[in-house]
């Protein structure tokens, strides 16, 4: 799961039209890459990655100096205006995906302590075949971690075969992977969701109504995730089935399994964006030569242009990129284009420019934000919610959780904005977290327990 | 939050071996570990809120020489503000929050012949204590900006004693009116710092 930041900041640019052209000539920069492989219920992850061909900023290629080593000193000051340009930028992005983490966790948690049926133990998942109600500590540790390498195991077999197919162009094979698992997730679960919250509150519903609501939000949701939609019902759409998907796993994973798999998948992360023969890479780097937009549906991205999927720059992909075009000459930081209502947008615009500069647009400026892959929302959100449902301490240990997970994120996007590359997103705030949650559950809570029982502060 | 969250960690850390290592039935060694444990993290609260301001003035240092103006975009006196409220609201929610998960359901406060108004004064102390935090952050790093070590020893000081104060709990004469004077005048201590006046209140007051 890795972050990536897609850093087209000409709407600063006051020159548009020479930006863009010159953007498309400086060599594409390594892209960050979010991936994750968020999907079925335990299934393969598979991952995304998403591309980005465009420039670090408009400035560096304004005056070409990625094409031909110019002048250093002027070189010097403007990697210093484009450090500055990433930071400001990243102190944004960083605000713009604490809300959409701090949502999935919040919806995890309330679910996790309202509705008892996540929190039960009703069998475990078939990649977790090792049980944990074993008598002796030293076997349940074996089995958990035997359940740990068996999971990590089918994700990177699943990985690795979604390069495969990357590699080999079957595209259409890909697709209906993914859709297939949309389709399973908003579907299927929403509805075990919906029966169990119902449940829960013990209000009545028939089933016409029932069949009526689930069919409009999967229905709405697919076409948000996989094709065009307002850029904030798709984010809250990938924030329900992030969330949803956490609370599978919340659910079905053994106890000390769920903590030991979130390690070593860190871990993972960890060593397939950054080996050089990581699977995730190798992904990103594919993507890169062919200058391809990674697959939507599976990345978080906190400001919108999508082209759908693969689809060839052609007209469809123009007015959209005509639309950024436009966004961005208007000055304004306004990352989120409001919505692919493309029409009316370009009406109210100002005439957009010819058709080179839009087709080179397509090519970069597709998406400008950062990107998280969903994987990165599970995992996080499973973290959290594995805090609330089971450390005793309650609702200190959840706080702690969050806020160290927070702060994962903050470093993990600040060396982002550092070192402009594909980042794992998992590493830094799992590590926090876990450190965090075992810490604040053994250590913190009987002392924060006596203090209140004395009416203490501190 | 976060450096106060490690602060707490830390000396909790702390605590905790000291009371594993120690007789659990002997009474007054355990309230006197307690407050040796909350004292020392007071201590440990302040020492982050400095690592906190150096790891801010770093930043606030990559922050001027990026910008093209040579002034950062945020100011010492806001991060300041921000450092407090931060540690306020952590400190303040790790107080409250289990109180208010558990008042959600039902029970009878004080039964065991406890203060009836536990849940009141909890509430006010955290009130209390977060706006002190807010203060002192501000106080604490406009000592350390301009090296006046005397303020850092102030807030220091007065740490201690809110802490302290609450030892007088159940007595919550004895704990709550001296915060709520301490907090005003770290209220009006701090309003001057940032560059308030008693005109400004005057004219804030009169709507001019």
């Amino acid at each position: 799961m890795i972050t990536f930041m897609n850093n087209s900041d000409s709407e600063e640019e006051p020159c548009n039209e020479r930006t863009s052209l010159m953007s498309a000539e400086s060599p594409p920069v390594p892209s960050y890459q979010d991936g994750l492989p968020a999907s079925e219920a335990g299934e393969a992850q598979t991952h995304r990655k998403r591309q980005t061909g465009s420039s670090h900023s408009p400035n560096n290629a304004a005056d070409g100096n990625v094409s031909d080593s110019g002048v250093p000193v002027r070189e010097s000051a403007l990697e210093n205006e484009e450090e500055e340009l990433t930071l400001k930028y990243g102190a944004k992005h960083v605000i713009m995906l604490f809300v959409p983490v701090t949502l999935c966790m919040i919806v995890v948690v309330a679910t996790i302590k309202s509705v008892r049926f996540y929190t039960e133990k009703n069998g475990q998942l078939i990649y977790t075949p090792f049980s944990e109600d074993t008598p002796s500590v030293g076997q349940r540790l074996l089995n958990s971690v035997l359940n740990t390498i068996i999971m990590i195991s089918v994700i990177v077999v699943m990985t690795v075969f979604l390069v495969l197919l990357y590699k080999y162009r079957c595209y259409k094979f890909i697709h209906g992977w993914l859709i297939l698992s949309s389709l399973m997730l908003l579907f299927l679960f929403t509805y075990i969701y919906l029966g169990e919250v119902l449940k829960t509150y013990n209000v009545a519903m028939d089933y016409p109504t029932l069949i009526l609501v689930i069919w409009n939000f999967g229905a709405v949701g697919m076409i948000c995730i996989h094709w065009k939609g307002p850029l904030q019902l798709q984010q809250a759409y990938l924030i329900m089935i992030s969330a949803l998907m956490a609370l599978v796993f919340i659910k079905y994973l053994p106890e000390w399994s769920a903590w030991v798999i979130l390690g070593a998948i860190s871990i993972y992360d960890l060593m397939a964006v950054l080996c050089p023969k990581g699977p995730l890479r190798m992904l990103v780097e594919t993507a890169q030569e062919r200058n391809e937009p990674i697959f939507p549906a599976l990345i978080y991205s906190s400001a919108m242009m999508w082209t759908v999927g693969m689809a060839k720059p052609d007209t469809a992909a123009r007015a959209p990129s005509q639309q950024t075009w436009d966004t961005a000459e208007d000055g304004r930081e306004n990352h989120r284009s409001p919505s692919h209502s493309d029409s009316e947008i370009l009406e109210t615009r100002s005439p957009v420019p010819t058709h080179p500069i839009a087709s080179l647009e397509e090519l970069e400026e597709e998406e400008r934000g950062v990107k998280l892959g969903l994987g990165d929302f599970i995992f996080y959100s499973v973290l959290v919610g594995k805090a609330a449902a089971t450390a005793s301490g309650d609702w200190n240990t959840t706080l702690a959780c969050f806020v160290a997970i927070l702060i994962g994120l903050c470093l993990t996007l600040l060396l982002l904005a550092v070192f402009k590359k594909a980042l794992p997103a998992l590493p830094i705030s799992i590590t926090f977290g876990l450190v965090f949650y075992f810490s604040t559950d053994n250590l913190v809570r009987p002392f924060m327990d006596t203090l209140a029982s004395h009416q203490l502060y501190i | 939050a976060f450096f106060w969250l490690v602060s707490l960690l830390l000396s909790s850390l702390i605590w905790f071996i000291a009371v594993k290592a120690s007789d659990p039935n002997d009474e007054p060694l355990q309230k006197g570990l307690l407050i040796f444990g909350v004292m020392f993290s007071v201590l440990l609260q302040e020492a982050f809120r400095f690592l906190y301001y150096k790891l801010l003035r770093k930043a606030i240092e990559g922050l001027v020489a990026l910008s093209e103006d040579g002034c950062s975009p945020i100011s010492i006196q806001q991060m300041a503000y921000v450092a407090g409220v931060g540690f306020g609201l952590m400190s303040g929610a790790f107080s409250m929050i289990n109180l208010l998960a558990d008042a959600l359901g039902p029970g009878t406060v004080g039964i065991h012949g406890d203060s009836q108004l536990y849940f009141l004064t909890s509430a006010f102390m955290t009130m209390v204590l977060i706006f002190l935090h807010t203060f002192w952050g501000i106080l604490f790093f406009h000592g350390c900006e301009n090296r006046r070590w005397w303020e850092i020893m102030a807030v220091v000081v007065m740490h201690l004693a809110v802490s302290g104060s609450t030892f007088c709990n159940p007595l919550y004469v004895g704990s709550l009116v001296p915060s709520y004077l301490l907090m005003a005048v770290a209220a009006t201590w701090a309003y001057l710092l940032s560059g308030g006046s008693a005109q400004n209140v005057r004219r804030f007051l009169l709507c001019k």
